[in-house]
């Protein structure tokens, strides 16, 4: 069984909803990456996003651009992100999700890249620049394999939603705003109908993501849907902490409302 | 029917989820709205009364002389409103935008052509426009700068990653992203996704429609070679497609060699790159070995671009245009021959071009005959070419 499948059965028998956080790897090393996987797994994190480094970021706004550039700077490979990820596993068996651009899949060689994925054992790609109608690109190497593609929906998918999660396996990131990744203060009043929207076609289950940045969007969000990601907040408090990891743990607990 | 969003293999839609609503509404108002009458007259009103069209096709008699060989013709399109080609598609796409009832445009630039073409149409039709430029190339381009202000346009610097034109059209996509339900984004070459590359083609494509008929009342016949410059490739795939389907018609794309190939310092996409994606598009990129965009260079900052447009990609594979590269040597010394034999002051971009046709018109025939798309005026480029030469103004 997939991780992140075990993870929300066990989340759902609980009554309880998944917080995502997630960081860039690499920044600033990759030994850095490995320590806080542990260290959010610890503080309650329920499935882990790895965003892969990029040089043009589309998705990105300016706090994740800044994580990528810093972890391009200190020399992030993804060969030595699989390795690094294949160490973690002999450790842990938190459900990782791999945030990745497909420039960085198809550079990297797709064939590649997929058999890295699946000797490191992570359980999701999500790849904010392959939308549904360019799946025929990698859905081939990802058939008969426990490697999730997870589909992005966002507020503007309107009658794409049916197509978008009606096959959607692992879960549905829903997309909570227009425009890049990072923190915001307002979010969009249609959110309520959208992830109901997502939830008519499908199961599978549906969290929210860009912008959330604190313990309140959590708990309104976990009201309508059955997670949170939470990326660019984090990816700040890691930076500011400058090394104390401590700050970013006392962080996450606080967002999974454990503190 | 849908129109067909990959040639080949390439091009396609590689944008976040966001976008994919958008890019449908405005492929059906592009292929709605842009084969009407209505439009196709609107569109040639403008390209006659405002842009100056037809451009002249220009028998070069002394640069013919001089290079001894076939008989050279410049399409002029130096000679537009704006002083190049970009204007016709900013024209398109602009009316297009009108149509969709958008209210506000905006633009990416390297040089600032094509952000100076679209300041001038959202003048023109009364709109807002923000144009994004990279910090490095505000610095290096002020002149042009000043211009689009001067037109009402808001310039918007770029300062994330290399603060040059992929990043300014990065950037020009996420703010898109955000904004399209009242903005329209109007994308300066042949790239970016679908349909992006097939529209700026088809308001491109007035060129060699013109050039055809030109070359037929001026001698009887097609020529042998065309040549044009391939940034992006808006002025070539313009100059090019209605060639396509006349296998007599050599055609040759000219692509930057900035320093030359072999000291990676250069923009030729097609001498080093592999296939790739980047905004939105898969087609050839200069990239490394984990899909990382590499740095370009050339002294051309209309070609100063590491992707090429997906038709272009297309064309190269199926052997049906010849790509090569030119450095900035060759560019330069090919901008001041045809400054002094025909007193014409070509782009630094068109110079590209020109340069490989001075390479090889002398080894043709006397009755063979080449055009040169000469796709802008080189006033813009003064300062450059002095320095080049080490000259101080």
């Amino acid at each position: 069984m997939n991780r992140i499948d075990k993870k929300f059965k066990y989340l759902k028998e609980n009554g309880r909803q998944a917080l995502i956080p997630y960081i860039c790897a690499g920044d600033d090393t990759l030994q850095k990456t490995e320590e806080l996987v542990y260290l959010l797994e610890e503080a309650g994190a329920d499935i882990i996003e790895l965003g892969i480094p990029y040089s043009d970021p589309l998705a990105d706004g300016p706090v994740i651009q800044a994580a990528a550039l810093r972890a391009l700077n200190g020399g992030f490979k993804i060969a030595h992100f699989f390795d690094t990820v294949t160490k973690i596993r002999k450790n842990s068996q938190v459900p990782l999700a791999c945030m990745v651009y497909y420039s960085s899949i198809i550079g990297y060689g797709k064939e590649k890249f997929v058999e890295g994925c699946l000797k490191s054992e992570i359980d999701g790609l999500i790849i904010p620049d392959l939308p549904y109608e360019e799946y025929d690109e990698l859905m081939p190497l990802l058939e008969n394999t426990n490697l999730y593609l997870i589909p992005l929906v966002a507020l503007t998918s309107g009658d794409r939603i049916k197509m978008l999660v009606e096959n959607s396996r692992g879960l549905v990131y829903c997309v909570s705003s227009l425009g890049v990744t990072g923190e915001r203060n307002n979010f969009d009043a249609r959110i309520d109908s959208f992830i109901k929207e997502v939830k008519r076609y499908t199961d599978t289950p549906a969290c929210i993501g860009f912008g959330i940045s604190t313990k309140e969007d959590v708990e309104e969000f976990n009201k309508i849907a059955d997670g949170a990601i939470v990326g660019s907040a984090i990816v700040r408090k890691i930076y500011e902490s400058k090394g104390n990891l401590d700050d970013v743990g006392k962080f996450v607990k606080e967002l999974k409302g454990e503190y | 029917m849908e129109l067909n969003k990959d040639f080949g293999i390439y091009g396609g839609q590689f944008v976040p989820e966001t976008l994919m609503t958008v890019l449908k509404v405005l492929e059906k108002e592009y292929k709605n709205y842009c084969s009407t009458a209505e439009f196709k007259e609107e569109y040639m009103r403008y390209m006659k009364q405002y842009v100056g069209r037809p451009s002249v096709l220009y028998y070069a008699d002394r640069l013919t002389k001089e290079l001894g060989g076939a008989k050279v013709y410049l399409k002029r399109e130096d000679l537009n409103h704006t002083g190049a080609h970009k204007i016709n598609n900013a024209i398109g796409q602009a009316l297009l935008a009108r149509h969709m009832g958008k209210t506000k445009v905006i633009a990416e630039t390297g040089a600032g052509q094509h952000g100076v073409a679209t300041a001038t149409v959202a003048a023109l039709f009364g709109m807002e426009c923000e144009v994004y430029m990279g910090a490095e190339d505000i610095e290096r381009q002020k002149l042009n700068v000043f211009r689009m202000e001067l037109l009402g346009a808001k310039v918007i610097p770029v300062t994330s990653g290399t603060g040059t034109l992929k990043d300014a059209t990065n950037e020009a996509i996420r703010t898109w992203v955000a904004r399209a339900e009242d903005t329209f984004y109007i994308i300066g070459s042949a790239v970016g996704p679908h349909p992006y590359p097939t529209m700026v083609r088809d308001f491109q494509k007035i060129i060699g429609e013109e050039t055809k008929a030109q070359m037929l009342d001026a001698e009887g016949r097609l020529p042998d070679r065309v040549y044009a410059c391939v940034g992006g490739g808006s002025n070539s795939i313009g100059m090019f497609y209605p060639f396509i389907e006349d296998n007599g018609v050599e055609l040759v794309g000219v692509e930057a060699a900035g320093s030359g190939i072999e000291t990676g310092k250069h923009a030729s996409a097609f001498a080093g790159g592999r296939t790739g994606v980047l905004h939105g598009m898969k087609t050839y990129i200069l990239q490394d070995e984990d899909g990382l965009i590499q740095p370009v260079y050339s002294v051309s900052a209309g070609l100063d671009y590491p992707g090429v447009g997906p038709e272009h990609a297309y064309l190269h594979d199926i052997g049906r245009v010849r790509y090569t590269s030119v450095t900035d040597d060759e560019a330069l010394s090919a901008f001041q021959i045809l400054c002094r034999t025909e007193g014409i002051m070509p782009a630094i971009e068109s110079s590209h071009a020109l340069a490989q046709a001075v390479k090889e018109v002398p080894e043709m025939d006397k009755d063979e005959i080449i055009v040169i798309n000469l796709s802008g005026r080189g006033d813009k480029d003064v300062h450059t070419v002095a320095k080049y030469l080490g000259k101080e103004i």
